[in-house]
């Protein structure tokens, strides 16, 4: 036997418990037990095993269920064709249910209480009906037999034997350097995944292509988001904060087609998205070298958190600070954007303004560092660091 | 108790033996003909299995598996994956005309041109929770109870693997629709990955095809969703079953019940009704939440659009915790070479989740390097028993849920009128103190039931019935426990004598202590064996019983004389006939 099935703690057997002598098992562990196994207790019959009323009761109420759930079953069915999910073709007002949609909320409950009574039923005629004899069966440890491991034993030593693989070197290990240059195709054909950081950068494939770069140039006009409508300084209040676009987001070409679409359209949002805020120009705390870059103390900072990238919306006027709300990073726009609280770690990159030749904000350039989030990389590529 | 056994229902006259049905009979002898599994079969379909209700936490995550499985087929039936831009002309009228992916047109779709297609969106959302959750408290079941011991620490490892993918599955489905809130998610995701060094940019552009979000995100995580992570999780459950009907389940010890046997119900009939009846249950209860219970209607979020984002973004609540852990983290990066490394994101979202994930895969491991026990076990401890080990679970609970509560610091700044800021820094240092505290607590917490127990078993359990003596001292009378509870209790293993072990000097044979690293492995193992094992309470000798007994004894005999005698003195009281009442059996 093996070593440890003999440590496994000394518990009489049932047979032996029921008669009483639990030491001759042997072993200090047993000597130390204080008591012995009293042994499976005896069977106590249900109701339902002698009383006969009470066992075709027992019947009658699993019918019934199983019967319940046919019911709900064809109400599904029912509810299915009679409930409209969207007010109908016509666009009327949707049915509903304790201000559910009536479908759904008709579907759900007939379907959950057919499932839900079959399985009452089940679970009610294995408790009531079905035999509650308990059943002793023997555990057998989980490892083999010492022949069977012996046996295996020999089987490997027997195949490495005969393929010769500990006396072959030279075809053991060539074979092993092939199969492990495998996994170069198998690496390499993950390549065309995507573009490097550095293709797309310097493919021109799209406006503002590349992490370092956006759609803001020399000149593009500052617009509402939503709406696509240029700002002018007058347009805003002290205290006023607009989530803002470049104008190209919503620029069409002489045929009415959008410049940007799809995926494209979708990028350049993700880093050209913009906050314009409005303060007294003498609140405003410049970093050095951007004393120009507010028009009538309007500044824009990049809405894209340098976080983790969440677009950041939720301004406080007074304090001039503005909320992440995915993590709450928190942004003193009042102060060059710098990190006032929260687990980014650097400024919002601030785009500077100006103003074009009819009056509307426009950027002075692109922004000056990569927007979002940090990169390995970011330092080196930045045309401005800190 | 007497009942008239010679009614006893056929059904229930004999455990076992069966006489075989002819018809089904013909058909298995057809089947064995061809596939010969009737070796296999006899011996599995009477298998046994123990009867407890938190045996059943492990089948409710198997059963919303196949209920995810089930309702997501359906969905696939009419969900595209496609980031392609299309105009949404569909039924729900305030996203008519609006730009969307066909991804998030089809999910309206779902939701309100399907007939039950919300539903069964719903019911797969709800069933996706329900399955983390019930392989997490199912996880809890088998650690606190000690199941995770030999034989059973590679089922433990897969059971990890299972929640992790469970996980990973859950945030591919979550983020599936090209919704506000999951688009959101995944360019929070894009920002973890950026955040690796020297890869990081690469990879987010080799996984998004490109530069976020680029078109090719939502096909690429759907096929990971319906077909390699299932695949996965289908291969691990199957081995994670075939390794419970081969190591047989664990048992709680009682009379009866050994590390040789396994006491309990059959497979077939009574554990293929009760956990088919389950199924039905949890599926049924899984469609009432469908049906009554609104889970992420995408169609109030609006399609994802890269500018925009909603207040209160939460992930699913199973992403809590590693969030929460990114919001509380300080704000530290460092810029050296020409080179970022953003610890801010790097160590809450990738470091600490893969040492969460290696400490839960190593834990069974770890305690059996510290305990050197190398016994099978089948019979299962209650928590109260292993108390440094039930401390242990307890301490990386309260972790797990300062971490996920500081998730969702910002819901509860707003509800209770905190400040963020002030939330923040105490989740920076709860974290690691409330841990520390919970710990100390749980074992302390153990040990007591320990000694309770022992007291229960020497002295009996206290009865409620106050007892007065003849010289008018109170005393409340304990009756000894039924034979079966008392052995319940003692069926438990001796806890080593730890403070022995670990001599400093030369051994007998004047073998001097290992040196260098050994030995200091030696010096740890030893420490943390006396944390282990030293404090915990033994069960009683066979002396201590036997004095105990005694003892109880002793106090019988004292008491004696007033057995029988309801001698409450409100016999007394004024209200009551006095004629024929006496003070004492005795008088």
């Amino acid at each position: 036997m093996s070593d440890d099935h003999n440590h496994l703690p000394a518990q009489p057997g049932d047979e032996a418990a029921d008669h009483g002598d639990h030491g001759h098992h042997g072993g200090a562990l047993v000597a130390d037990e204080p008591l012995a196994n009293p042994g499976l207790p005896e069977h106590a019959w249900r109701p339902t095993d002698v009383d006969p009323a009470a066992e075709r009761r027992a019947e009658r109420q699993i019918a019934t269920l199983f019967g319940l759930s046919a019911v709900s079953a064809v109400l599904f069915v029912v509810a299915y064709v009679v409930f409209d999910i969207n007010g109908g073709a016509d666009g009327e007002d949707v049915q509903t249910i304790f201000g559910l949609g009536a479908s759904n909320v008709a579907l759900g409950v007939t379907l959950g209480l057919a499932l839900m009574f079959i399985g009452i039923g089940l679970i009610q005629w294995a408790r009531k009906l079905m035999s509650d004899h308990e059943i002793v069966e023997m555990r057998h440890p989980a490892r083999s037999s010492d022949e069977d491991r012996a046996e295996t034993l020999q089987a490997l030593a027997l195949g490495a034997e005969e393929s010769g693989i500990a006396r072959r070197p030279l075809v053991r290990n060539s074979m092993l350097g092939a199969v492990g240059v495998l996994l170069a195709p198998a690496v390499v054909m993950l390549r065309d995944l995507g573009p490097t950081p550095n293709q797309v950068a310097n493919s021109d494939a799209y406006p503002g292509a590349g992490l370092e770069n956006t759609v803001w140039e020399e000149g593009m006009r500052v617009v509402r988001d939503v709406v696509g409508t240029p700002v002018r300084p007058g347009d805003m209040q002290i205290g006023d904060l607009f989530n803002a676009e470049p104008e190209i987001i919503f620029e069409v070409d002489d045929e009415g087609h959008p410049v940007l679409e799809g995926v494209t359209l979708q990028i350049a949002k993700s880093k050209g998205a913009v906050v314009l805020v409005r303060m007294l120009p003498e609140e405003n705390n410049p970093a050095p070298g951007r004393d120009n870059w507010a028009v009538d103390g309007i500044l824009c900072y990049s809405k894209i958190c340098t976080h983790v990238g969440c677009p950041i919306s939720l301004y406080e006027k007074k304090t001039h600070h503005l909320l992440c709300p995915c993590h709450q990073s928190t942004f003193d726009l009042a102060d060059a954007a710098k990190v006032v609280f929260g687990p980014a770690a650097r400024p919002l990159p601030q785009l500077p303004l100006m103003v074009d030749d009819e009056g509307y904000l426009v950027a002075q350039s692109d922004f000056l560092e990569p927007v979002g989030p940090s990169y390995w990389e970011r330092d080196s590529q930045a045309s401005t660091s800190e | 108790m007497s009942i008239d056994t010679s009614r006893v229902a056929t059904t229930n006259t004999t455990a076992a033996t069966a006489s075989r049905p002819h018809r089904i009979g013909a058909v298995a002898e057809w089947a064995d003909d061809r596939l010969g599994l009737a070796t296999m079969a006899k011996k599995n379909l009477r298998k046994v299995f123990p009867d407890h209700w938190s045996f059943m936490l492990g089948e409710i995550a198997l059963w919303s598996f196949v209920i995810l499985l089930l309702s997501g087929v359906f969905l696939t039936l009419w969900f595209t994956p496609s980031m392609g831009e299309t105009t949404y002309e569909g039924t729900y009228a305030q996203m008519r005309g609006i730009e969307m992916s066909e991804a998030f047109a089809s999910a309206l779709r779902l939701s309100f041109d399907v007939r039950g297609g919300l539903l069964m969106r719903q019911i797969h959302h709800w069933a996706a929770m329900l399955f983390v959750a019930s392989m997490m408290i199912h996880l809890l079941r088998v650690f606190f109870t000690g199941a995770h011991r030999k034989p059973r620490e590679l089922n433990w490892a897969i059971g990890a693997l299972l929640l992790l993918l469970g996980t990973l599955e859950g945030f591919t489905g979550y983020s599936l629709p090209d919704d506000l809130l999951s688009g959101t998610g995944i360019r929070a995701a894009d920002g973890f990955i950026k955040s690796q060094p020297i890869v990081g940019t690469y990879m987010s552009f080799f996984l998004f095809g490109g530069e976020f979000p680029g078109d090719q995100i939502i096909p690429r995580l759907y096929i990971v969703h319906v077909l390699l992570i299932p695949g996965l999780l289908l291969a691990l459950i199957t081995a994670h079953m075939l390794l419970l009907v081969y190591h047989k389940h664990t048992q709680w010890p009682g009379p009866g019940r050994t590390e040789q046997n396994v006491v309990g119900f059959p497979m077939l009939p009574v554990y293929a009704a009760k956990a088919g009846g389950f199924f039905f249950i949890i599926f049924g209860i899984t469609a009432l939440m469908g049906g009554l219970l609104s889970i992420n209607p995408v169609w109030k979020f609006g399609p994802y659009d890269p500018s925009k984002v909603t207040a209160g973004s939460q992930p699913d609540w199973y992403m809590g915790w590693p969030d929460g852990a990114l919001r509380i983290m300080p704000n530290w990066e460092t810029h050296i070479w020409g080179h970022t490394i953003s610890w801010n994101v790097l160590l809450p979202i990738i470091v600490l989740p893969m040492l969460m994930f290696t400490i839960l895969l190593l834990l069974p491991f770890i305690e059996a390097w510290i305990t050197g026990d190398k016994r099978d076990h089948h019979l299962l401890q209650r928590p109260r028993n292993a108390p440094t080990r039930t401390a242990t679970m307890v301490a990386l609970m309260t972790m797990y849920g300062l971490f996920w509560a500081a998730g969702g610091n910002d819901i509860i700044a707003i509800k209770l009128h905190l400040s963020i800021n002030q939330i923040t820094w105490f989740m920076r240092f709860a974290v690691f103190i409330g841990p520390v505290i919970a710990f100390l607590i749980a074992r302390r917490w153990c040990i007591s039931l320990q000694r309770k127990d022992n007291d229960d078993l020497l002295h009996g359990y206290e009865s409620g019935i106050i007892m007065r003596s003849p010289e008018g001292g109170y005393s409340e009378r304990h009756l000894p426990l039924s034979p079966a509870h008392a052995y319940r209790l003692t069926a438990r293993d001796r806890d080593p004598q730890v403070l022995d072990e670990l001599p400093t000097g030369p051994d007998a044979n004047g073998v001097e202590p290992r040196s260098g690293i050994g030995s200091r492995l030696a010096g740890l193992r030893h420490r943390l064996r006396v944390l282990m094992y030293a404090d915990n309470v033994q069960k009683p000798t066979v002396q201590e019983l036997e004095e105990g007994h005694h003892h109880a004894e002793h106090e019988h005999e004292l008491q004696a004389p007033m057995e029988g005698h309801a001698a409450d003195g409100h016999q007394f009281d004024g209200h009551h006939l006095v004629e024929g009442e006496k003070l004492r059996a005795d008088d």
